[in-house]
């Protein structure tokens, strides 16, 4: 696949944050992603869209190699490369704790660890080593405020997160991932377990977070694609149809195939 | 249209269908009595029989050839020590072994077997691991016939049992705790000290309770390997001989065990010493549900702070 033209207009002023080249990737005998290509771009957000089993939680869940904790998964091929110091996350010599400290993430559905509000957000700080209490306090504060979570929880930090609602436990989630400071964070179809206003509120959120960090966001939701993000990729059947400007993407696509997904004509 | 004779028809089925509910349900009630009112029936019994022998003397005596002046100081003590000595090296050794089969171990055809083994090793006799005892701790480490040997026996023979409940206890975390905690950037150990056993903590701690509910009235094991049936003194208090070595003599002591006294009593003629077993039953009895109801109030403290 060759990124499609067109491209430019959206990346003017963009720096490359992660390139994904060639990727191939295997589950045991099932090659779940064939040849997948795309660019990740600073301070943006990135959609990655299409249908069930199509690869898009596969290969968001490359760039934190969540893959290596289960046996048969494999990575075949190609690779993701980090900017600016031109890391590729799946070399075999990376060590994968690293990259989950440079690129945290928010699962589908909300996991608050069974633990205080304020344990729940230091987590991602204590496994750096962070244990001086002002400074703890400071950081869970600034990524509680982050994630729009602050002026709900700040007079009850030592309740369970699990007394939140469900919007809620996706907001601390959010705050444990952007605790750490992270230069990219993974949104594994974060809405789809939230009602409409929680959905929104999350929406919001991630449109804001884009100041701060680098965003790469699966959803099967082709209207949240089109309102929060800057870039979308289409992926079928384990590779990359389309990648351009979200916009672009939505109103002219330059593959039948996306056309056919993003008008409901197939998916 | 529903017409009268229709929902007649309908109604005569779910009345015929309910039958088996009915059947089922007092099948089941059936089958439960035969288990709660045969114990029930037992335990009663022996509390008729046994109660009115109870009393603090019942506790402060050592066995004795009167039936009278018998009781059960040096049989609650060893079993007291055995289980003191069974607990600390079966949960630590079980838990680690749970934790690893869970968390550590690559899925391969050697782990497949040794889980395989650990359940198998759950049904082996008790006897057996009394024979093993005596020639491994009695002899070949040269334990002799003291509280260590037999604590460790038990230790063994409960291992399986905490393993296998470590491991459910573990399994019953969702795997989005799990992912979590890595995706974090924590490490194995991290997420295992952090989240794995603080949130299994009372399903293990469950299973323990049973282990030792299960050892607390093992009696082959601790005869194979050569607990005295008769007794009249006691081990020095643990902890409290002169240190270092001494620390440590109430281990390589020789003892007895509850139900060790009990058999004794029961295997005498007079009927006096039967009715010193069932006091001694009793107590056992209470032992073992003390334990049990331990269980239930800690898993349900453990519980209340872990919501998924």
């Amino acid at each position: 696949m060759q990124i499609q033209t067109g491209l430019e207009a959206g990346v003017e002023g963009a720096l490359l944050k992660a390139d994904v080249r060639d990727l191939d990737f295997y589950y045991g005998a099932f090659h779940a992603l064939k040849r997948v290509s795309m660019p990740i771009y600073d301070h943006r957000v990135t959609a990655l869209i299409g249908p069930s089993g199509c690869g898009k939680s596969t290969l968001l869940r490359c760039f934190n190699r969540m893959h290596d904790l289960y046996p048969g998964n494999r990575y075949a091929g190609g690779g993701i490369v980090l900017y600016p110091d031109d890391t590729n996350l799946l070399a075999p010599g990376v060590d994968p704790i690293e990259v989950r400290m440079r690129i945290s993430m928010v699962f589908q559905k909300p996991n608050p660890f069974p633990k205080s509000i304020y344990e729940n957000v230091a987590y991602s700080l204590r496994v750096r080593g962070m244990s001086n209490k002002n400074e703890l306090d400071d950081r869970v504060e600034s990524a509680l405020k982050g994630a729009a979570l602050w002026n709900e929880v700040s007079n009850r930090l030592k309740e369970l997160g699990a007394n939140l609602s469900g919007g809620q436990q996706q907001r601390l989630c959010i705050a444990r991932a952007l605790a750490s400071d992270p230069e990219i964070i993974l949104f594994d179809e974060p809405t789809s377990a939230l009602d409409p206003i929680a959905t929104a509120s999350i929406e919001e959120l991630i449109t804001e977070l884009k100041e701060k960090v680098t965003i790469l966001i699966v959803t099967h939701n082709m209207q949240q694609a089109a309102r929060i993000s800057d870039f979308t990729g289409y992926m079928y059947l384990g590779e990359m149809v389309e990648f351009g400007v979200t916009d672009q993407i939505f109103i002219k696509p330059q593959k039948k195939a996306t056309e056919d997904y993003i008008t409901g004509r197939f998916g | 249209m529903l017409k009268p004779a229709d929902l007649a028809a309908i109604r005569a089925i779910i009345t015929r269908a309910k039958r088996w509910d009915l059947f089922f349900s007092l099948l089941g009630i059936l089958s439960l009595m035969v288990g709660v009112l045969t114990f029930t029936v037992l335990f009663v019994d022996m509390a008729i029989q046994g109660v009115p022998r109870l009393s603090m003397d019942f506790f402060t005596s050592f066995p004795s050839r009167r039936a009278e002046h018998a009781g059960i100081l040096s049989a609650w003590v060893g079993t007291v020590l055995v289980m003191l000595v069974t607990a600390l090296s079966a949960v630590p050794l079980g838990v680690a072994a749970g934790v690893y089969l869970e968390e550590y171990a690559p899925k391969n055809w050697i782990t497949d077997i040794i889980e395989i083994n650990i359940s198998n090793l759950a049904g082996i006799p008790s006897i057996v691991y009394g024979l093993l005892a005596l020639g491994l701790f009695v002899y070949y480490f040269g334990f002799g016939q003291s509280v260590l040997s037999a604590g460790l026996t038990l230790a063994l023979l409960i291992l399986p049992v905490i393993i296998v409940a470590t491991r459910e206890a573990i399994r019953a975390i969702p795997q989005s705790i799990h992912e979590g905690s890595y995706a974090c950037g924590a490490t194995t150990w991290q997420t295992v000290s952090d989240h794995i056993l603080p949130y299994s903590s009372a399903g293990i701690l469950t299973g323990v309770i049973i282990g030792m509910a299960r050892a607390i009235g093992e009696t082959a094991p601790i005869i194979t390997i050569g607990a005295l049936t008769f007794i009249a003194f006691l081990p020095t208090a643990p902890f409290s001989g002169d240190p270092p070595a001494g620390l440590f003599d109430w281990i390589f002591a020789p003892f007895t065990v509850m139900p060790i006294q009990m058999f004794n009593w029961t295997s005498r003629p007079e009927a006096a010493f039967s009715i010193n077993a069932a006091a001694a039953g009793f107590v056992l009895v209470f032992m073992t549900l003390a334990m049990n109801g331990l269980a239930i109030y800690v898993r349900y403290r453990l519980r209340k702070n872990i919501k998924w």
